[in-house]
């Protein structure tokens, strides 16, 4: 008898989870460059907290997509190599349900440990208090996005070997709404302004990416796992 | 196949225009002709453009450089729109020449992106006083270019012609549907952040005398845009099918 749909999006994010609670020191790399990223900035500009307050929304935000983009090299690399993709193929369940489950559990391992540490980034910059709740709501919206928008650009390169800046090419551009949206919701809370309609446009471009990206993910990765 | 002769006659030349050796012959007929038009309209447009059009009352005569700039412009969306259909033609039946047609089509998009962009920042020194300003439609054009490339770099990335041809052909896709998220999120950007936004277009209303030379280089771009398609597909064509026997025929190295 054939599991559900339901059943088995189910057990493959909990097969992601329990493969990222293994190999935990990776779980710590996005975060930890991005530490290091908000370290590097005051160092380079000086420790005037006005100036760097002014820019620290920039610097989160840039070092989140650039962290983002560095796991999503490795995102299907491993499934790929020791077949557990080829399997999964034949095994007749959908392929989008690997697209849904694997841009969820990498927005669990990825998005949402920078939001909780964002805080930290953000005294670290001297940002004013009053915007951390927009900050964090921003990233709130946006970091699924990048996950929906990331995997599609994974399952396109993950039969290429060393894709480290080819992913980058690929995928920045399609993350400039993100970032334009949720630094101006910040940035229009630092101007006095509501920074609802910055944080609605960001809810419907995640929700939008929600909607089609998988589609776009499991036809790459047909496409890729064809190929070889 | 019994009812040849009811065969609509463009489904019957879009299936013809999918064998390889057809596309070939054909479009080696075309391509003396197009380049023949596009040089003439090019010459044409740029006399027009360069000699016959008077000077603009604000911007004297550096404003010229519209001439080629708008073109390209347009072109630079109008390729990227052809590409993602031809990719498009390419994922759904899976015809090789849809999918050498749109990867054909990739490099001269992006020339056009970068020609649009080098003529503006050159056109921006005088009439700013900068190379680069933050404009909405310079920022989405940047981000176009880089689109492009990011195609060009995962086609050439995958050693399979076809399979890169058809995951580059995903990301055409993605990327269309992006780009008008990308450009209305930027302009928005720029009316929030600089209030009066500096329109890219100079005259706002054009003087009919600058229209001719416009439009005949506008279809100059056009016919040369098809022409350098077809030339590059022709030889991507018979470089992915070296081995077959069509292109052994063709440089006589079979019988």
């Amino acid at each position: 008898m054939r599991a559900g749909s339901a059943q088995v999006l189910m057990a493959m994010i909990w097969r992601d989870l329990r493969l990222a609670m293994r190999r935990r020191g990776q779980l710590a790399h996005p975060l930890l460059f991005l530490t290091l990223i908000t370290v590097l900035f005051p160092l380079a500009l000086g420790p005037d907290p006005k100036q760097l307050g002014a820019i620290a929304v920039g610097i989160i935000w840039v070092g989140a997509l650039v962290a983002v983009t560095m796991t999503l090299s490795d995102l299907y690399r491993s499934d790929r190599d020791d077949g557990w993709l080829e399997q999964l193929m034949v095994s007749g369940h959908p392929m989008v349900l690997v697209a849904i489950g694997r841009s969820f559990s990498h927005w669990l391992t990825t998005g949402l440990p920078l939001l909780l540490l964002t805080p930290l980034f953000a005294s670290f910059l001297n940002m004013p208090e009053q915007l951390l709740s927009t900050l964090l709501l921003s990233l709130l919206l946006g970091t699924p996005t990048l996950s929906l928008i990331g995997n599609i650009v994974a399952a396109l390169t993950v039969g290429i070997g060393r894709s480290g800046f080819l992913v980058g090419l690929l995928v920045l551009p399609l993350y400039v709404p993100v970032l334009l949206f949720a630094a101006g919701a910040v940035n229009a809370q630092a101007g006095g302004l509501s920074p609802d309609a910055h944080l609605l446009m960001l809810a419907a471009i995640a929700t939008l990416a929600a909607t089609l990206t998988p589609w776009a993910t499991a036809a790459a990765l047909r496409t890729s796992l064809s190929s070889n | 196949m019994a009812n040849k002769q009811k065969k609509n006659p463009i489904v019957l030349f879009i299936h013809k225009t999918g064998s390889p050796e057809y596309f070939y012959k054909l479009s080696g007929r075309f391509l003396p002709w197009l380049i023949a038009i596009t040089t003439i309209l090019t010459a044409w447009g740029l006399y027009q453009a360069l000699y016959v059009v008077p000077p603009d009352y604000q911007q004297s005569e550096s404003y010229r450089i519209l001439f080629i700039h708008v073109p390209s412009a347009w072109m630079s969306m109008f390729i990227y729109a052809a590409m993602a259909v031809m990719a498009f033609i390419a994922l759904v039946w899976r015809i090789k020449v849809a999918e050498i047609c749109a990867m054909a089509s990739a490099p001269i998009g992006a020339a056009f992106t970068f020609i649009t962009l080098c003529t503006g920042a050159l056109w921006g020194k005088p009439m700013w006083g900068a190379y680069w300003v933050w404009d909405a439609r310079m920022t989405s054009e940047l981000v176009l270019l880089f689109i492009y490339l990011g195609i060009i770099a995962l086609y050439r990335s995958i050693d399979d012609r076809r399979a890169a041809a058809r995951v580059a052909s995903i990301m055409a896709l993605v990327g269309l549907v992006n780009l008008p998220i990308i450009h209305y999120s930027v302009e928005w950007w720029t009316t929030l952040h600089q209030g009066q936004t500096i329109r890219l277009t100079g005259p706002s209303s054009i003087d009919a005398s600058m229209l001719p030379p416009l439009i005949i280089m506008a279809v100059a771009t056009k016919t040369y845009f098809i022409a350098a398609m077809l030339a590059n597909a022709r030889n991507m064509l018979i470089e992915q099918d070296r081995n077959k026997s069509w292109v052994r025929r063709l440089i006589g190295d079979a019988p």
